[in-house]
């Protein structure tokens, strides 16, 4: 559609040593100074939150409370965090089936999502999508899609009215590296940037898809190259560290604002809880010393960490925001289970829209 | 296209039939009407006879033997044609009837290539068949079917279960292979399992319509009876052919002489039907003298109630026994022939709340009067209160109509078509008549006879009002 | 009332609501520059600019995706698939997003969009350009399903489908696209899910929806002349069916032959004969008979393809055959 010229790619790269390549720590990036103690402290509680929340739903899982498919976010947290703490309410996320946390950090209330994997009428969703499907509107919160690569592609409509619109909001879209592989991957980025279109999309590069390796399926492991191949801006950062995310995002959010166009950020990650709560956690496809290293790099490990070598934040504090991140998961089963479940007739509406023009 | 023999409803009532004597044997030449065998019902000894033409290929029933309606007591067919099919599906349920073309023929392909060794103790191991037959037509099938045809022949269960070559691929689509190509006579809509194969509305229709499917023959594929032919059967109905049930009874009595139709009755029939509507009538009118039968009352009042008669009840004997002496009176007209009955059933119009209807006395001749009485009265009641039953309304040889307790001196009444002719009594009143030359009051009674010209002549009409005066006036004769 | 083609009727309908509701649009391969494949969307971008009809890649998967995003957010596309072959590879979005997106979000994101485009054979396509697409869509709950056989219903039904808050698979047809029809003037709407009597007759009902409604009423005008005459029921609509207007004529007719294009084995026959068999059972007086495509892929060899697809002698001889007429 535009006919402007189009502007070579820039890739960056944070330095090697970020989850998952060989292991030598790398400074951390300076986003650091560009947020306050407060920001920060919401930092941790939305992760903290997110974690307890996670380790509820495992519990709440094994109890039969919760059937189905069941994906945790435990170990990514620093991704959801950082990105929704850079994007404004008026912008749209969309993501895959491990959407928990990402619903937690975007602001649907942590009631309204444990409800829905309860399958209850107060879901958010009521009760009618469950895990895979966390939809909300009021936050702009796009679901929850259960078919790898299929909501990429919608990103890029989302994209597409915001321009129609002549909006400057943004698209942000989640999806595992796996999904890289298929084609509507290809065919949504080409879209996106054929189009200048402003979406981020989002490389949450947890290095196994299920029970394969990302050597075991994608030909070039180096995923963010393909940035190049669509002519699309590329970083790849440590998706540990909230503030990479944060910094990243930063850029991607400029980029999508002024110049509407999109990005592909790789962010390495690490998942502690196996793909699904159906899949193993270790021992078949990765070993139990390669998890264990792994959660050394814990997101929250490693910004309570910093906190406290700064100073900002004491023992007692953490332990009482992590009670208070305890207190809302609880709130939040207490409210899940005391919800009743949809009504009879609810399985026959919604099935069509009643129009209205 | 084989015809199946089944044990036939001969009866309104009959649910089971012994098969007294087969009069043919398995080989024999048979043609459509031809009779088969003796069966004996809950009223009668009957005779079975053939509905197609064809070989009698196969006796599935002993003399001696009693079957429900329906069971399939032979085979009708070509020589040389394969009935296994027929055979091997006694008992079978409808569904089998109901299956496409090619499921059928591998149902019967798989039966009729059954292992030729197997012994009469395996034929019950086959898959789904119980060991124990379901119908009496079946111990009657072992018994008498060579073991090579046992194979598949004996299951109780339906044929799908049976037919374990799966049917072959079908072709592309087209419209749906027909079942059974007739070649001409499409087989009764009674098949083995005592089941028509009807289409739906054809069924509603018929029951709304108070048709008997049993008596249709069906013109849809493989017999199957459909719209048409309920409304045919209605058509039928009311152009002169007696309603099934009475058809039944009347035909398979037996009791009957058909008088071909000569030269001059055709010419007549057809000269008169054309001047005067569908049944050319002609109306006789004589006044009788009751004066006799008044007292012949007055005395059996005075002897109890039990004894009472009514002129109407002395009238009906009166023409029973006319009749007897005149059966061409004693007549249907079918069309085609005459019908003289040697039976005498007289139908007595009653009038009921939103019409008339006709119950029949049968055999009136043999009937005192003292039972016409009787009976008479039971059926205007029932009549009245709508609880006679088909067969105690049809099946009349003659009609008498009296609307005499209305005050009518005199009327036409109009015939019950196929009968020959109809009585119509008018009321008792005293009047001066002139006997021996002098004027005396007398109970007189006018009588009007509407006959079919195509059945009774002038002359034939007066003689038997003739008759029917002598017994009228002289009530001793009823007795005599 | 004009005389208009199937095409020009099409335009019309998205030229009209192109122009009473800016957040419509159109979007599919070849549909700006080239003025479209089969010329439905002639003009349009001239008049209504690079934003609204969309030039796509051959990317049926990401464009029907990029659809579904924007209907989410509140846009009203129609999403154009050069011929529904090519839809499979889309189907995705059709069927796993668009049909399910407003049930899985508990009544939050509804998807007012349409695919549209050419479905079922023409002549001598082949194997992989002559499929009909109808009974796999039919099956989705949450998906409308319209196949309009006439110039009047092609307009009014992509009118109503537009403006219809729900996802519509809108199936069109090469060989309709020059046929020729009365179009009523003015705002002209034919709602979705309502069938239409193109002719009358007691004699037999004959069911039908798409291009074989032109079909089913050449064969009545034949039949008229020997006396027989009946009852031609355009669904119009195969997702939701018109039920009552199925079993109204049926019950008239007491019998019944559906006549569609595409396969035997769970066809769109099949449904209505279901319908059929459980609203009238006891009006039928024959077996329920359909006809439709052989039972394999359309060959190319015109005389093949002839003798593959269903055609007016074959509705003849099943209409005779459901009378007893044979």
């Amino acid at each position: 559609m535009s006919t402007e010229a189009k502007r070579p790619p820039t890739q960056k790269r944070a330095e090697k040593g970020a989850a998952g390549n060989n292991g030598s720590d790398a400074p951390p990036a300076n986003d650091a100074a560009q947020t306050t103690v407060e920001q920060r402290r919401e930092l941790l509680h939305s992760m903290m939150l997110q974690r307890r929340f996670e380790e509820r739903c495992a519990e709440a899982y094994a109890l039969g409370k919760i059937g189905g498919f069941c994906h945790l976010y435990i170990g990514q947290e620093a991704i959801s965090t950082g990105v929704m703490s850079m994007i404004r309410p008026d912008d749209y996320v969309i993501t895959a089936y491990r959407d928990h946390g990402q619903a937690l950090a975007r602001g649907v209330t942590p009631r309204s999502v444990m409800a829905e994997l309860f399958g209850r009428a107060d879901g958010c969703s009521g009760g009618k999508g469950g895990s895979m499907h966390i939809f909300d509107a009021k936050t702009n919160f796009l679901g929850g899609h259960g078919i790898v690569g299929g909501h990429v592609p919608i990103a890029a409509g989302v994209g597409f009215a915001i321009k129609y619109r002549r909006g400057n909001q943004l698209c942000v879209c989640f999806f595992g590296e796996a999904a890289v592989n298929i084609g509507a991957f290809h065919e949504a980025l080409n879209l996106a940037s054929l189009w200048d279109l402003p979406v981020i999309f989002i490389i949450e590069n947890n290095r196994y898809g299920m029970g394969t390796a990302i050597s075991r399926s994608t030909a070039n492991e180096d995923v963010i190259v393909r940035a190049k191949g669509y002519r699309m801006d590329g970083e790849s950062v440590d998706g540990q560290d909230v503030f990479a995310v944060r910094d990243c995002m930063s850029r991607a959010i400029e980029r999508a604002r002024k110049e509407k166009r999109p990005t592909l950020i790789e962010m390495r990650t690490y998942r502690f809880m196996g793909h699904s709560m159906s899949d193993a956690v270790s021992g078949t496809y990765r070993t139990k010393d390669e998890l264990e290293e792994n959660m050394k790099r814990d997101p929250i490990l490693l910004l309570h960490n910093r906190m406290f070598e700064a100073g900002e934040l004491t023992e007692g504090e953490m332990h009482k925001m992590d009670d208070e991140a305890k207190a809302i998961a609880q709130d939040a089963w207490d409210f899940a289970d005391a919800s009743p479940e949809p009504a009879l007739d609810q399985l026959y509406t919604d099935v069509y829209a009643d129009t209205s023009s | 296209m084989a015809t199946k023999v089944t044990m036939e409803a001969l009866s309104p009532t009959m649910e089971e039939g012994r098969l007294v004597k087969w009069t043919k044997n398995e080989g024999d030449p048979v043609a459509a009407g031809d009779v088969l065998a003796e069966v004996e019902t809950d009223k009668a000894v009957m005779e079975l006879v053939a509905r197609g033409d064809g070989v009698l290929r196969k006796r599935l029933a002993n003399e001696g033997d009693s079957s429900p309606v329906g069971t399939l007591l032979a085979v009708i067919g070509t020589a040389d044609e394969n009935i296994d099919s027929i055979v091997g599906g006694a008992g079978a349920s409808a569904p089998a009837a109901a299956q496409t073309g090619q499921a059928a023929q591998a149902a019967g392909g798989a039966q009729a290539t059954g292992p030729a060794n197997q012994t009469v103790a395996d034929t019950k191991e086959a898959a789904g068949q119980s060991a124990v037959p379901a119908s009496p037509a079946q111990s009657q099938g072992e018994a008498s079917t060579p073991p090579q045809q046992k194979a598949g022949g004996t299951g109780a269960s339906p044929p799908a279960p049976r037919s374990a070559p799966p049917p072959p691929p079908r072709r592309p689509a087209a419209p749906p292979p027909q079942q059974q190509k007739g070649n001409g006579a499409h087989p009764t809509a009674q098949s083995a399992g005592g089941r028509q194969r009807t289409s739906p509305l054809a069924r509603r229709l018929a029951s709304e319509k108070g048709i008997q499917l049993g008596a249709i023959q069906g013109s849809g594929p493989g017999g199957r009876i459909v719209k048409r032919d309920i409304e045919n059967a209605r058509a039928a109905a009311t152009t002169g052919m007696a309603r099934s049930g009475a058809a039944e009874r009347l035909a398979a009595e037996g009791d009957f002489k058909d008088v071909p139709l000569t030269q001059i009755r055709k010419t007549i029939a057809r000269r008169l039907a054309e001047s005067n509507g569908p049944v050319p009538t002609f109306f006789l009118t004589a006044e009788f003298d009751v004066s006799r039968a008044a007292e012949m009352r007055t005395q059996l009042a005075e002897m109890g109630d039990q004894y009472k008669a009514s002129f109407n009840d002395i009238v009906i004997k009166a023409v029973a026994l006319a009749l007897a002496e005149h059966p061409e009176v004693n007549a249907h007209w079918l069309n085609d022939k005459i019908r003289q009955f040697n039976r005498i059933h007289v139908a007595m119009a009653v009038a009921v709340e939103d019409g008339l209807i006709t119950p029949v006395l049968f055999d009136a001749d043999r009937l005192s009067l003292w039972e016409i009485s009787a009976k008479a009265r039971d059926l205007a009641k029932r009549a009245r209160d709508r609880k006679l039953m088909p067969d105690e309304y049809t099946g009349s040889t003659f009609s008498v109509s009296n609307l005499g307790m209305f005050g009518i001196d005199q009327f036409t009444a109009i015939i019950n078509p196929p009968e020959a002719a109809i009585l119509a009594v008018g009321g008792v009143e005293e009047k001066p008549v002139v006997v021996d030359g002098e004027v005396v009051v007398r109970k007189r009674m006018r009588l009007t006879m509407s006959c079919d010209h195509r059945v009774i002549d002038g002359a034939t009409g007066a003689k038997f009002l003739q008759t029917l005066r002598r017994l009228v006036e002289n009530p001793l004769m009823l007795v005599y | 009332m004009a005389v208009v083609t199937y095409r020009d009727a099409l335009t019309q309908a998205l030229r009209e609501e192109l122009q009473r509701d800016d957040t419509v649009f159109l979007m599919g391969e070849e549909v700006a520059q080239y003025n479209g494949a089969y010329k439905v969307s002639k003009g349009l971008l001239d008049e209504f600019g690079p934003m609204r009809i969309v030039d796509t890649p051959i990317t049926e998967l990401g464009f029907a995706g990029v659809g579904v995003g924007a209907a989410m957010v509140g846009l009203r596309p129609i999403v154009e698939f050069m011929t529904w072959n090519f839809a499979l590879l889309a189907i995705d979005e059709v069927v796993n997003a668009a049909a399910k997106m407003l049930y899985m979000s508990g009544g939050q994101y509804k998807m007012p969009m349409v695919f549209r485009g050419p479905n079922g054979a023409a002549l001598q396509l082949s194997a992989q350009h002559s499929q009909a697409w109808e009974s796999w869509f039919a099956h989705i709950p949450g998906l409308k399903v319209c196949t309009p056989g006439t110039p009047a219903d092609a307009k009014g039904l992509l009118k109503s489908a537009i403006r219809d808050d729900n996802p519509v698979v809108f199936l069109e047809g090469e060989m309709l696209y020059n046929t020729k029809g009365e179009v009523p003037d003015g705002e002209h709407l034919v709602p979705i899910g309502v069938a239409d009597l193109k002719r009358e007759g007691d004699h037999c009902s004959v069911i039908t929806h798409g291009k074989m409604a032109l079909v089913a009423m050449r064969v009545a005008d034949d039949l008229a002349k020997e006396g027989i005459n009946i009852d031609v029921v355009d669904l119009r609509t195969v997702r939701p069916i018109d039920v009552e207007a199925i079993a109204r004529s049926v019950q008239k007719t007491n019998r019944a032959v559906v006549l569609e294009e595409g396969w035997e084995i769970c066809g769109m026959g099949s449904q209505v004969v279901d319908f059929i068999q459980r609203e009238c059972f006891d009006d039928l007086d024959a077996p329920v008979l359909r006809v439709h495509q052989e039972d394999v892929p359309m060959p190319y060899a015109k005389n093949l393809e002839r003798a593959a697809k269903p055609d007016a002698a074959k509705a003849i001889a099943a209409i005779k055959k459901v009378m007893y007429l044979d």
